[in-house]
């Protein structure tokens, strides 16, 4: 699996790519495939507040019901509505198109050291 | 505990399965993904391999006494061949388990039984066994393959001796598969036409692969427990520990039809004669969600914002495009009425439906 450099992960396998005081979440391909076929995606309301590790949606697939949680505080500035009518677009393209949220990172606020790349597929490795 | 293995534990991490623990056994919950695998038993053919489930054998002049003592279908109704859906019933007339029961001859039959359920189900038929006939846990003796979908005969034909188009639906026959000694039962848990294949665990591997590769052309996948859940949730059949259990009696789970409170004393009939006569307390339902989102097991169901009952399986529905649940309500209730399912912080309107969700064009 291919982790891009310029994203950072959590050990909840969700991604954040950080540009501009904004930052863009979504979950891994490892976490994708541990999934199974995604089916159903629950998001937040654009302006909702979240603190880093706050639940800010949850991800269904066929068997389960995943909680999502949010890596960095921030405001929710955007959801992916394709993901209404395509939730499989988690599944295909989860570094990409499958993103779920984008946040206005809260100003001032001090923000969780997250695992880059290496990082995180080095933990992926040791996960399994 | 351990958990068990299957004899083709090893054919399932070629085909990278992702396995999960399910009754006490490693099993392969999806191979391709549980979506392509529903829709290739629908459409086309899947394998699943079931060799997880329990078989016990009841042998002796009494075998027939033995089983209709302690299940509540009546088995004197099979001929030599025939199999027949049943209950194992506790003396308050509820399910100790749900099974298979099959006529091998006049003083044989076969038990197919879940596979957490195996080793109560043989304490349980043997505590119960004043008559004194034979009981066997056979487990060990069997691997069982399921060969399900509208293409299963098909595949199936030219790799049997017997002309297995000839085996109506719940009948078996012993002879062989691709040269491999065999029960070919035309049973199944998909809502589908097909057969159960059982065979000696040794045989299983070459009959798995070979299997495989014969069916390839016609569509044939491996699938695995999520499918055969979503599959079996469509066909509205029962799962033990969810529609089912000690505290369920046959009729308000809709299962009065294996209930033969006619054949004479079983355990548990005498409970289940009186509560004939009693009004229902709870009565299974199907859902169909009529807003984004999933009914899960144990979800509450409401009715004007009070609570009514409980979700007992919840699923999409692949074959259907909705999400679907199988729920206790009121037996008041009716199909066409609205409920809502509380979807952790959400109440989600549903629709009461007819069961089964799904049923298959023509039945064999």
């Amino acid at each position: 699996m291919e982790y891009p450099a310029n994203y950072q992960f959590t050990k909840e396998h969700e991604w954040a790519l950080v540009e501009n005081g904004t930052a863009r979440i979504g979950i891994t391909d490892h976490a994708q495939h541990a999934l199974g076929d995604i089916v159903f995606v629950e998001l937040p309301a654009p302006g909702a507040e979240l603190t880093a590790g706050q639940v800010l949606g949850t991800v269904e697939s066929v068997k389960a019901v995943s909680d999502i949680f949010s890596p960095l505080p921030g405001k929710v500035t955007a959801v992916n509505s394709q993901l209404a009518q395509s939730p499989e677009l988690v599944n295909q393209d989860p570094h990409g198109r499958g993103w779920l949220v984008q946040l206005e990172l809260t100003p001032g606020a001090s923000l969780p050291r997250l695992l880059n790349a290496a990082e995180y597929a080095a933990y992926v490795a040791e996960e399994n | 505990m351990d958990l068990q293995r299957t004899p083709l534990f090893a054919a399932h991490r070629q085909l990278r399965a992702r396995m999960a623990p399910f009754g006490g056994w490693e099993m392969p919950i999806e191979y391709s993904g549980i979506l392509a695998e529903h829709m290739a038993v629908r459409r086309q053919a899947g394998l699943f391999d079931v060799s997880h489930m329990g078989e016990i054998t009841v042998h002796g002049p009494k075998a027939l006494d033995l089983v209709q003592h302690v299940c509540c279908n009546d088995a004197a109704r099979l001929k030599i061949g025939q199999a027949q859906y049943s209950g194992l019933m506790t003396e308050s007339g509820t399910f100790v388990d749900d099974l298979l029961v099959h006529k091998v001859t006049d003083t044989e039959y076969l038990l197919v039984v879940n596979a957490g359920n195996q080793s109560a189900d043989f304490e349980h038929i043997q505590q119960h066994n004043p008559m004194r006939a034979e009981v066997h846990n056979a487990g060990p003796e069997f691997a069982q393959l399921a060969l399900q979908g509208p293409r299963a005969l098909e595949i199936l034909k030219p790799l049997t001796p017997f002309p297995a188009a000839t085996i109506p639906y719940y009948w078996f026959t012993r002879d062989s598969v691709l040269g491999i000694p065999a029960w070919i039962a035309r049973t199944g848990y998909t809502g589908e036409d097909g057969f159960e294949i059982y065979c000696a665990p040794s045989d299983a591997e070459t009959l798995w692969f070979g299997l495989l590769e014969k069916g390839r052309a016609a569509g044939l996948i491996p699938c695995g427990l999520g499918a055969r859940n979503t599959l079996r949730l469509e066909a509205a059949m029962p799962l033990y520990g969810h529609e089912i259990d000690l505290h369920t009696i046959p009729r308000e789970a809709r299962l009065g039809w294996i209930c033969k409170l006619s054949k004479g004393d079983f355990l548990g009939s005498a409970v289940l004669k009186q509560a004939q006569a009693q009004p229902l307390k709870r009565l299974l339902y199907g859902l169909r969600m009529l807003e984004p989102g999933i009914a899960r097991d144990g979800y509450p169901v409401l009715h004007n914002g009070q609570a009514i009952g409980q979700v007992t399986s919840g699923a999409p529905a692949p074959a259907l495009g909705a999400n679907i649940a199988l729920a206790w309500l009121p037996p008041e209730f009716k199909s066409g009425q609205e409920v809502e399912v509380q979807v952790r912080q959400r109440s989600l309107r549903a629709g009461i439906v007819e069961l089964p969700f799904y049923r298959r064009a023509h039945a064999a």
